[in-house]
């Protein structure tokens, strides 16, 4: 799986609220009007800046919070192809690889707002093409990756009719 | 090398020699959810096109958070539930039959060396009994629904060893509040937590469960105990089910070990509003208090209720203050009635409300007014909470609790222990 895009920054801690206020997840299960709030307490504009294909880097513990998957999902469907993070809050990472979004742990003090990025899933290695450097990423591991491919676990599942790896 | 008892049930449970880190797929053996992560569940269920439950014995959806329903929009949700239950013809616990957490081991569903998944994040409270359970998503839920398994990695384990005696009028909510207090909300977070030590076997079941029902609130995936004799007499009380309990080995691997002594513990109360804001009683006693809450999945259990009752006897509650008694199950409710406890709490003045969550988790049952100060024995004390964002919620044991409500303010429950 190769991604493209350009960086939307954020910081450390971002928790499930600011993902997706608990102004809105309660009161739509339509996930293309949750989206247009997605990260809204952390900036305004985020939805209407994003060009499909883009990503979220942070630092540190990214999802923290409730277990809620409207999180994930809302970040979907606001078109970010991937979330780039220092490390990721537990419940977060299971609901986003089961959801179909794909996770990159990886050092992300060298990625600024702005710049291009290109990774290389299988690879393993994700090239900063605005700053002419290649960051290597932790691999996922062959299951989510497959998962992930599939489009996320409830298609995973109506493919299979159940966890399938071989 | 040796292994962790968490490295130990998820090796069990894939069939794969797993380590800390490894991803496996394995076989669940109980999957639970409650009134508030069902409905998701339920359409992810039928987004996978499944048609049936991969056991139904294996299955149990509670009805507890909101529990008689308040709202139509809940009652809605209720039925759903019921329909998709009654299908699938699977254990449904319907309103008035208690707490999740208290409901999945009582009634021997769980017994030790298990995998257990619960879309609630408290499922992690079977711990107490050796069981690797832990809470997920409503899609983790589904799968584990439809085909008995799930994806896990394998966490890495902290190992807390507990030494000393706990003093008279200090309890097991003491404890975890006091190392959550010590390794902060995200201090455990992907680990899993195993609780040894002097300390640890001289407590009962019950109060084992408290300790483990706070795992989450150190961020960890499940908070583990070994087995004891302890354990097997609980658990062969309340289940049919042969079991094969699991021990760490000596020579396992862990992220980091820490030891505690709690003889000179004093009662530890958790302020507004995170759990890992921890003081002892002395630093807090005084401050008024307009509602207290005995019950939820940490502290609703009988030896909770013989506790508080033993200090409310033949007492009322202050004038200024109200008090709440939400008993974890029917069981235990009807335990506490036989016992004279219930009878205890009602001359005091207190409301005994239906089995269950009770006010917890702010849907009914007790939402504080604007300003209030309440002390509870519930495991979240964050902002709203309990369904208003400008009440200020503070955490204790049963004992701090009812000590608290005779005089209407926060009071080290040591003055009524003899
Ligand atoms: S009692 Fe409270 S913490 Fe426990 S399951 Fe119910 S709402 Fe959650």
């Amino acid at each position: 799986m190769n991604l493209q895009g350009k960086v939307h920054k954020f910081a450390n801690d971002v928790n499930t609220d600011y993902i997706i206020s608990g102004r809105h997840k309660f009161k739509t299960l339509d996930m293309k009007e949750l989206a247009r709030h997605v990260m809204e307490d952390l900036d305004p504009d985020f939805y209407s800046k994003v060009t499909p294909g883009d990503f979220i880097v942070a630092g540190s513990n990214f999802g923290c919070g409730s277990s809620r998957e409207q999180a994930p999902m809302a970040i979907i469907y606001a078109d970010i192809s991937a979330v780039i993070a220092k490390s990721f809050a537990r419940i977060f990472y299971r609901n986003c690889i089961n959801t179909g979004l794909p996770l990159i742990e990886c050092d992300t003090d060298g990625i600024d707002a702005g710049d291009k990025l290109e990774i290389d899933l299988s690879a393993g290695v994700l090239h900063n093409l605005s700053k002419g450097t290649d960051i290597p990423i932790t691999p996922l591991p062959a299951v989510m990756l497959k998962i992930l491919n599939d489009g996320g676990l409830v298609e995973h599942f109506k493919k299979y009719g159940g966890f399938n790896f071989d | 090398m040796g292994k962790t008892i968490a490295e130990k049930i998820l090796s069990n449970k894939s069939g794969q020699n797993c380590r800390a880190n490894d991803i496996v797929i394995a076989d669940l053996d109980f999957v639970m959810a409650q009134d508030g992560t069902s409905g998701l569940a339920i359409q992810a269920f039928e987004e996978m096109q499944a048609k049936k439950v991969f056991d139904p014995q294996r299955v149990a959806m509670v009805i507890d958070h909101s529990s008689p329903s308040p709202l139509a929009g809940v009652s809605a949700l209720h039925k759903q539930i019921r329909v998709f239950a009654n299908e699938q013809d699977i254990n449904l616990y319907d309103i008035g039959n208690g707490v999740c957490h208290q409901l999945v081991p009582e009634q021997g569903h769980v017994v030790p060396g298990d995998l257990v998944i619960g879309a609630d994040s408290h499922t992690c409270t079977y711990g107490a009994i050796n069981v690797f359970s832990t809470g997920v998503g409503s899609t983790d839920m589904a799968a584990g629904m439809v085909s008995g398994k799930l994806w896990f990695k394998v966490p890495e384990t902290i190992k807390f060893i507990i030494n000393g005696k706990l003093p008279a009028g200090v309890y097991s909510k003491d404890l975890i509040l006091y190392l959550i207090g010590d390794v902060t909300a995200d201090g455990a977070t992907y680990r899993a937590a195993e609780y040894v030590g002097e300390a640890i076997s001289n407590l009962s079941i019950d109060a084992r469960f408290t300790i483990s029902n706070m795992a989450i609130e150190m961020g960890a995936k499940c908070g583990l105990m070994e087995a004891d004799q302890k354990t097997f007499d609980w658990v062969k009380e309340h289940s049919q089910r042969e079991f094969t309990p699991v021990k760490a080995d000596p020579d396992a691997v862990y992220a980091w070990i820490k030891e505690y002594n709690v003889s000179n513990l004093e009662p530890q109360i958790a302020k507004p509003h995170t759990v890992d804001n921890v003081a002892p009683i002395s630093e807090v006693a005084g401050i008024p208090i307009q509602q207290g809450v005995i019950g939820t999945c940490t502290n609703g259990r009988i030896e909770d209720l013989r506790i508080a009752a033993a200090i409310l006897k033949g007492k009322k509650v202050n004038r200024h203050t109200r008090l709440i008694v939400a008993p974890s199950s029917r069981q235990t409710m009807i335990q506490a009635m036989r016992e004279g406890l219930i009878e205890i709490f009602m001359e005091s003045g207190a409301a005994v409300v239906t089995p269950g969550c009770g006010p917890c988790v702010g849907t009914h049952n007790g939402v504080p007014s604007d300003g209030e100060n309440v002390i509870s024995t519930a495991n979240r004390n964050f902002k709203g909470r309990m369904g208003n964002p400008t009440s200020f919620i503070y955490l204790g044991s049963p004992a701090s609790v009812a000590a608290s409500v005779i005089y209407g303010k926060i009071t080290d429950p040591r003055e009524f222990i003899k």
